[in-house]
């Protein structure tokens, strides 16, 4: 498998767009840092001790029986836009594809599961669903952690827990977040307020890719930040049971709310958004970001019919700058882009 | 409702002040109440809290100063991490920086823990039984003290038995 064939399909995980709180959840995430015992973190290792560190998680995660297709991707002898497509699928971080030296992922269960080897952790694994599923996340992400943990020492201290290269990480190394799509509330001016609590709650508030994103279409990325004296189970408990259903609570409220005192204005931002989408010859990713959001808030009231959620989805993955690239097989400069962006979208969200 | 301070950015911040008997609310939005010094609990970047954490000097007098190279100099001997670069780069270089520069460490650890120092989730399995039962223990007597604070005394009992039944095979 060669990272430019995925740019033709969202991920196999992210499927039909269901899931519980599905309108509102765009997916759910767990994250879990490791380090192998005998060797320096990441930043102090020199290249020979990198390649021994890549090779030494390769071959643990190899010997697993991950289902799907198994894939590893050596990060650095890919192309510089391939390693971008990895990071536009959320597969890789940013940090991975700029990093230096031996690195690598290995992708599973249909791009459900991703390690990174050598990124700011030895090893960063990450578990992937649609909506909010963290439960089977945990439960999946666990098992594999076990079944490494039976091939590798991990650096381990009896009061630190997990040691991660940066001690905002340690303890159970564990990041949990969900992916939240909350446009009502951005369009009735609570977000903040709603934000300003989930920041009192100890969550970190980001955009799309993660750390130092801005939060564009109003996708919104909430995860922990402590790591330290909870357990894992307390933390995904509180994703599922506190936080989750109550931001969703708000934000289904806020669209109900509009839906009855201010239908017009927003039947006009919707289809404002498909007008453009259908039929707009130049589209900017964010701009592309911006609409689909509008449309997706759109589809989920039932205010656009014959458009289902998986498209909606699928477009916004797709009409990554790096997907389209190796789309055309070739470099394209920005307005090259822009157009064929606009025609995929043109193409996809057309009435017939 | 709009901030009092710039009417442009959304209230989020309510500030009541009870001043000799006279009450006074403030309602301003995270920028205005940073920037009037308002200690919002907001994310502090790891490295920022790193140099303020570094700048507070345990003594005063003219051991300072020399406190100060001397915590400059240090370097841990596995890694040849020091503070200075970990201020810059926010990352540590092996597992024993945590032993060498555990005094300036320990404080940031806590702050970005919510106060806490100590594990108490999954354990290896190639971890000596009493390190696990440590940390097992210290679990229980968390969600224990949770159960109470919630008022499930049916759970509560059953986590006191849980716990009991921990320490016995050992002592």
């Amino acid at each position: 498998m060669k990272p430019a064939d995925l740019c033709k399909a969202s991920s196999a995980w992210f499927g039909q767009g269901r899931g519980l709180f599905s309108d509102v959840v765009i997916s759910s995430r767990i994250r879990l840092a490791r380090n192998a015992a005998g060797f320096a973190f990441v930043p102090c290792l020199g290249a020979d001790e990198k390649q021994t560190v890549l090779d030494t998680f390769k071959t643990a995660l190899l010997g697993i029986e991950l289902e799907g297709e198994i894939f590893f991707i050596d990060v650095a002898q890919v192309s510089p836009v391939e390693r971008e497509l990895l990071v536009e699928r959320h597969l890789i971080t940013r940090r991975q594809a700029n990093g230096q030296g031996p690195r690598g992922v290995i992708v599973a269960y249909g791009e459900a599961f991703a390690a990174m080897i050598n990124e700011e952790d030895h090893l960063r694994m990450q578990v992937l669903a649609p909506g909010l599923d963290l439960h089977s996340c945990w439960e999946r992400i666990n098992r594999i952690d076990d079944k490494i943990e039976a091939q590798v020492r991990y650096a381990f201290d009896r009061r630190y827990g997990y040691m991660t290269a940066c001690p905002t990480n340690l303890g159970t190394g564990i990041r949990v977040s969900v992916m939240l799509h909350l446009p009502a509330l951005k369009m009735t001016g609570q977000i903040e307020k709603v934000l300003a609590a989930a920041r009192d709650c100890d969550l970190a508030v980001r955009g799309l890719f993660g750390e130092g994103t801005e939060a564009i279409g109003d996708l919104f990325q909430l995860s922990n930040q402590v790591t330290l004296g909870v357990s894992e189970a307390r933390v995904v408990d509180d994703f599922v049971t506190r936080i989750v259903p109550k931001i969703a609570a708000y934000e289904l409220e806020a669209r109900k709310a509009l839906l009855a005192e201010r239908p017009q204005t927003l039947d006009d931002k919707i289809q404002r958004a498909l007008g453009v989408l259908r039929n707009a010859c130049l589209v900017s990713s964010q701009e592309a970001l911006f609409l689909l959001s509008n449309v997706r808030l759109g589809v989920n009231l039932g205010r656009i019919e014959k458009l289902d959620l998986a498209t909606v989805n699928e477009l916004f993955m797709l009409t990554q700058p790096a997907h389209l690239q190796l789309r055309a097989g070739r470099m394209l400069d920005a307005e090259q882009r822009d157009s064929l962006r606009a025609q995929i979208l043109r193409s996809r969200l057309c009435v017939n | 409702m709009l901030c009092q301070a710039c009417k442009e950015h959304t209230a989020t911040i309510h500030l009541t002040e009870i001043r000799n008997g006279q009450r006074a609310e403030t309602h301003l939005c995270q920028e205005c109440a940073h920037q009037q010094g308002l200690a919002v609990k907001a994310q502090i970047p790891l490295n920022e809290l790193l140099s303020t954490l570094l700048s507070v000097q345990p003594e005063a007098g003219q051991d300072q100063e020399k406190l100060a190279a001397q915590m400059e100099a240090r370097t841990c001997p596995d890694c040849g991490m020091t503070l200075k670069r970990f201020a810059k780069e926010s990352q540590l270089g092996c597992p024993h920086d945590y032993t060498v520069f555990k005094d300036q460490l320990l404080p940031l650890i806590e702050r970005s823990h919510n106060g806490k120092s100590r594990h108490c989730g999954k354990v290896p399995t190639h971890l000596p039984k009493a390190e696990k039962q440590d940390i097992v223990l210290r679990r229980l007597k968390q969600q224990l003290d949770e159960a109470v604070g919630q008022e499930d005394y049916e759970r509560a009992a059953r986590l006191r038995d849980e716990i009991k039944q921990q320490q016995e095979p050992t002592s």
